[in-house]
């Protein structure tokens, strides 16, 4: 009890530490995520040459106001990639680790973990919806991912990417074909796109075409429609599907330049999409990145960590570190994602770690809880999700319908309007109709002159008409004087406030006027 | 030629300076010669109706028109010369309000010079009479209407009272009882005309111009305000009527049909109908499970705003009422200039009911000296939105929902919006996650492509401005702006 109290007293300390597997370049918190993570209440340690790999020195996380030291022993440990056993023996019982730890593959840590009594929170845990994309760290390094997929095969592709006409000879642009419009193959498309190249694009999804297409990538349909509706088969068989994209890529196969596949099912090995054959016809110098290398790969002769030349001279480039090759980047969005996420859980902003179970994001990364594996969460639940209340929609009265008058029904109302007005003048004496006939035109005529007013002139026009409606003057005008002392004292009142009227609103509608002037 | 001839052709003269007045204003290059028009055909009027009075009163009468004029003219303009441009609605309810007044009394004046007299009077012939009766009243109560409704305008815009509406049970009820009520006071009194029934009209108009305006919203004031500019022309025209002037008829029918134009614009630029705001009925829908929250909102800090701004290549800037309040319009002109310099096109997208008057922001932006070239309206910029870098929403809420468009249940659906939320980025200036006037939460801040910049608008923008100036001011060369960009 003593110890939790004292943790109420003090604000939670967060460990920045170093990353141990070789290859990996990223760090946890970058100096500025550092001190958004000061803004939340937190103290913050920063293991000794954490961020070195990444360009960061210590000397920027003190500037930003991080303390220098172990940090294995913090409350709140920030990681990477998953800790190796050593790692895990020198966290503190009860404390929080915050990783990458693919829960789904390696139960073993988990239960590792929990032994050491330790509460984990997974980010490659964090729920799809839209309510917790700020913190999902698998779409911005897939995102990063995707870009130096494309740079990376420009960088073994021995020609230019966009088409020039030079004084040496015409240069034809490369064509790029990224399997998958996912995150990573968005990322390819544009990168590629705007380096100059062809770019198209396959994805089952065929609403994905819009987002092809807006990043100046062409989107090719597998067209699996034609053939079933002469097989008279009522849905497409996924072989029926597999056979046509296999056709498809085989095809494309021979006319591009360069493949960027990023076909990947969570917890399956990747769907092959290439086979030898298809590498096979790709012409020489030609180059393929396989993203799903660490799952096998979508193409067949994928080495998962190497690139790979074919006896035909085609590069298979199949490294799994896309996202750490682009370190600074990196590290500075997975830290802003691991801010959003420590956010979250400190609602008072006073460095206090708080877990609620009740909140579908936070039960979900969280698959450890002091000791207890609580892997996998229960789904999460369609109406849990923040969307707009359908009951609301069904319970609202519908929407009494703006009845149209119809043609002839405007018409008759037309003529029913002329037949008053005929009425009441015809009955009306002399006097009163022609003050009617010259009503009636004046309303008509003021509607017409204002109908085409621009839309800044609405104020001034305002205090005109206000300066002009002053003209009420004249009834005062032509009562003063000649009756009781009362009606001249009302007159005089009603000659004041019209007055003001007219000079102010004159006077204040040529200042504004002379306000405005053209760009 | 008479005097009296004289006048009367005077009296079309300036009917048609008023027409012409009115028509000039329409246009931003003729708006100076309208009003230009607008002075001569007063100046016209007043001096024909002056002279032709001078004939038949003292000299001691003169005298008294000449100073309550003198005295009129001092503080009319005194109060143009020093308004600021924000208080620019409260000026324009008050003045509505003098005409309103003044009718009542030239209503009352005309009262003690007729009826009062019972049989001996000898103005109005007989055949008229019953009508004279009529038209006493029908001036009366328009001009009280609009005194008391401009009052209570006035006092909502200076924040003198509450601008929350005015529930009382049965609203709807007491208008068309007290309208009900003026009827029949009006049948009776064209039977035996009496002072206790003149009394009694013009404390049921009070009343009901103060509950009418009482209660409506202030969100909903640019309908109020130009709905009142439409009584004041109608109070003007009845006071013609009474009076047997043909000016007064003609003028005042112009003001009131060309504020009910514009009130007309006003509606249909919130989607509601045009008796639901003669009525003052509307705004009090009850928001449908608007207040839960609807997601995570994004904060970004002025700096990295300034970052957004300056690696833009467009910008629309979307103001509303708030930035009235915060008097932010200055350092947002400033923000346009220099943005404008660094090569980045500026403009501003201007919602019809933006502001408590309509066409307030294009008055305040241009007190600011943006050019109005750049200042558009709703329906010019709305498709531009999605080929825009970053849109900067300053002070405005309900007419950039996204809940118009795409939540029928809401209560603002149907109301055309601004449709920033197709731009790359939004940043949203506000002061906190409350909801706006009409009380609905607003789905474009849990937007992916939105952030929130919390703080006084004025402050926040100046911040911007201080972080755009780390490279120099005006600095319009690219490589030094590259190295600013890239020290982030």
């Amino acid at each position: 009890m003593s110890a939790e109290e004292r943790s109420h007293l003090l604000p939670r300390r967060i460990g920045v530490v170093a990353e141990s597997v070789s290859g990996e370049t990223r760090v946890a918190a970058t100096p500025s995520t550092v001190r958004m993570l000061l803004g939340l209440g937190y103290e913050v340690v920063v293991e000794p040459g954490a961020g070195e790999a990444s360009g960061f020195a210590d000397q920027a996380y003190a500037d930003a106001g991080a303390g220098i030291g172990e940090a294995w022993d913090a409350d709140v440990v920030l990681k990477v990639n998953a800790p190796s056993d050593a790692e895990i023996r020198r966290l503190r019982r009860g404390a929080t680790l915050v990783a990458l730890l693919s829960p789904a593959q390696k139960p073993e840590l988990l239960q590792a973990l929990a032994d050491a009594g330790i509460t984990a929170l997974a980010l490659d845990a964090v729920p799809r919806i839209s309510r917790a994309q700020s913190m999902d760290v698998l779409s911005s390094m897939a995102n990063i991912a995707g870009y130096r997929a494309v740079i990376e095969a420009a960088h073994v592709f021995g020609r230019f990417f966009t088409g020039q006409v030079t004084a040496a000879g015409k240069v034809p642009p490369a064509k790029v074909l990224v399997a998958g419009a996912g995150v990573a193959g968005l990322a390819a498309i544009g990168a590629a796109s705007s380096l100059g190249a062809i770019v198209r694009a396959t994805d089952p999804r065929p609403e994905v075409a819009d987002q092809v297409k807006s990043l100046g990538g062409e989107y090719l349909a597998v067209d699996v429609v034609q053939e079933t509706s002469t097989d008279g088969y009522a849905k497409a068989t996924s072989a029926d599907y597999d056979r046509a994209a296999a056709e498809l890529y085989h095809e494309q196969a021979k006319d591009v330049d360069i493949v960027i596949t990023t076909a990947l099912i969570p917890g399956r090995p990747a769907p092959r999409l290439l086979t030898a054959e298809d590498v096979a016809v790709m012409k020489p110098g030609s180059v393929i990145v396989d993203m799903a290398a660490v799952q096998g790969g979508n193409v067949e002769g994928t080495v998962a960590g190497r690139a790979v030349v074919t006896d035909n001279g085609v590069t298979i480039i199949g490294y799994t570190d896309l996202a750490s090759r682009l370190p600074a980047q990196a590290s500075q969005l997975f830290g802003t994602n691991l801010v959003n996420l420590v956010k979250l859980l400190t609602p008072g902003k006073d460095g206090q770690l708080v877990i609620d179970f009740d909140d579908v994001v936070q039960r979900a990364v969280t698959v450890v809880r002091e000791g207890d594996v609580t892997w996998p969460p229960p789904p999460v639940s369609v109406s849990a999700a923040p969307a707009a209340p359908p009951k609301a929609a069904a319970a609202a009265p519908p929407e009494p319908k703006r009845t149209r008058l119809t043609p002839a029904g405007r018409l008759a109302l037309i003529g029913l309007g002329m037949l008053a007005m005929f009425l009441l003048v015809a009955f009306a004496p002399a006097q009163l109709a022609e003050n009617f006939t010259v009503f009636a035109l004046a309303v008509v005529i003021g509607y017409y002159v204002i109908g085409k007013v621009h839309h800044a002139l609405h104020t001034p026009l305002m205090s005109v008409t206000n300066a002009i409606s002053g003209i009420v003057v004249i009834g005062a005008l032509l009562q003063i004087g000649h009756e009781s002392t009362l009606v001249t004292t009302l007159s005089v009142v009603a000659i004041l406030l019209t007055s003001i009227n007219i000079f102010g609103g004159f006077a204040v509608t040529r200042r504004m006027l002379s306000m405005f002037s053209k760009g | 030629m008479t005097s009296l001839t004289a006048s009367h052709a005077a009296d079309l003269v300036a009917a048609l300076l008023f027409i012409l007045s009115l028509a000039g204003l329409s246009q931003h290059h003729t708006s100076r010669a309208g009003v230009v028009y607008g002075i001569a055909g007063m100046v016209l009027a007043l001096v024909a109706t002056v002279v032709v009075a001078a004939q038949s009163i003292s000299a001691g009468a003169v005298t008294l028109i000449v100073l309550a004029m003198a005295l009129g003219a001092a503080i009319g303009l005194w109060r143009a010369r020093r308004v600021e441009m924000t208080q620019m609605p409260e000026l324009i309810a008050v003045l509505h309000s003098f005409v309103g007044l003044a009718a009542v009394l030239v209503g009352w004046n005309s009262y003690l010079e007729v009826e009062a007299h019972g049989a001996d009077q000898t103005r109005i012939g007989d055949d008229l009479l019953g009508i004279h009766h009529a038209e006493v009243f029908i001036g009366i109560f328009i001009g009280a209407v609009t005194f008391t409704g401009s009052i209570v305008a006035f006092l909502k815009l200076s924040a003198r009272i509450k601008s929350r509406p005015l529930m009382l049970p049965g609203k709807n009820a007491l208008n068309i009882g007290a309208l009900a009520a003026f009827v029949a006071l009006t049948v009776w009194f064209t039977i035996s005309p009496n002072l206790p029934l003149m009394i009694a009209v013009t404390v049921l108009a009070l009343a009901l111009g103060w509950h009418l305006v009482a209660s409506i919203g202030g969100g909903d004031m640019p309908v109020v305000v130009s709905m009142l500019n439409s009584y004041s022309g109608w109070a003007a025209a009845a006071a013609g009527f009474l009076l047997d002037n043909n000016l007064l008829i003609v003028t005042g029918a112009l003001v009131g049909s060309s504020g009910a134009y514009l009130s007309y614009i006003m509606c249909k630029a919130m989607n509601r109908s045009f008796f639901s705001v003669i009525a003052g009925g509307f705004g009090i829908e009850a928001p449908s499970g608007g207040d839960e929250e609807q997601g995570e909102h994004r904060e970004v800090r002025a700096a990295e705003a300034a970052e957004m701004l300056a690696q833009a290549r467009s910008v629309i800037i979307t103001p509303g009422y708030g930035m009235a309040v915060a008097q932010a319009q200055h350092p947002v002109a400033e923000l346009t200039r220099r943005l404008r310099e660094r090569g980045v096109e500026v403009r501003f997208g201007v919602h019809p009911v933006a502001g408590r008057l309509p066409g307030h922001m294009n008055v305040l932006l241009a007190e600011a000296k943006v050019p109005y070239d750049i200042v558009l309206e709703m329906d010019e910029i709305n498709d531009d939105f999605a080929d825009t870098s970053v849109v900067l929403v300053i002070g405005a809420n309900d007419t950039v929902n996204p809940a118009a468009t795409e939540d029928p249940a809401s209560p603002i659906a149907g109301m055309p919006v601004l449709r920033v939320w197709e731009a790359e980025q939004v940043i949203v200036f506000k002061r906190s996650m409350a909801s706006g006037y009409a009380g609905v939460q607003n789905p474009l801040f849990f937007r992916e492509n939105s952030s929130m910049l919390f703080g006084d608008a004025k402050q926040s923008v100046e911040d911007i401005l201080s972080a755009l100036g780390t490279g120099g001011r005006g600095d319009t060369d690219p490589s030094a702006r590259q190295a600013t960009v890239a020290s982030h």
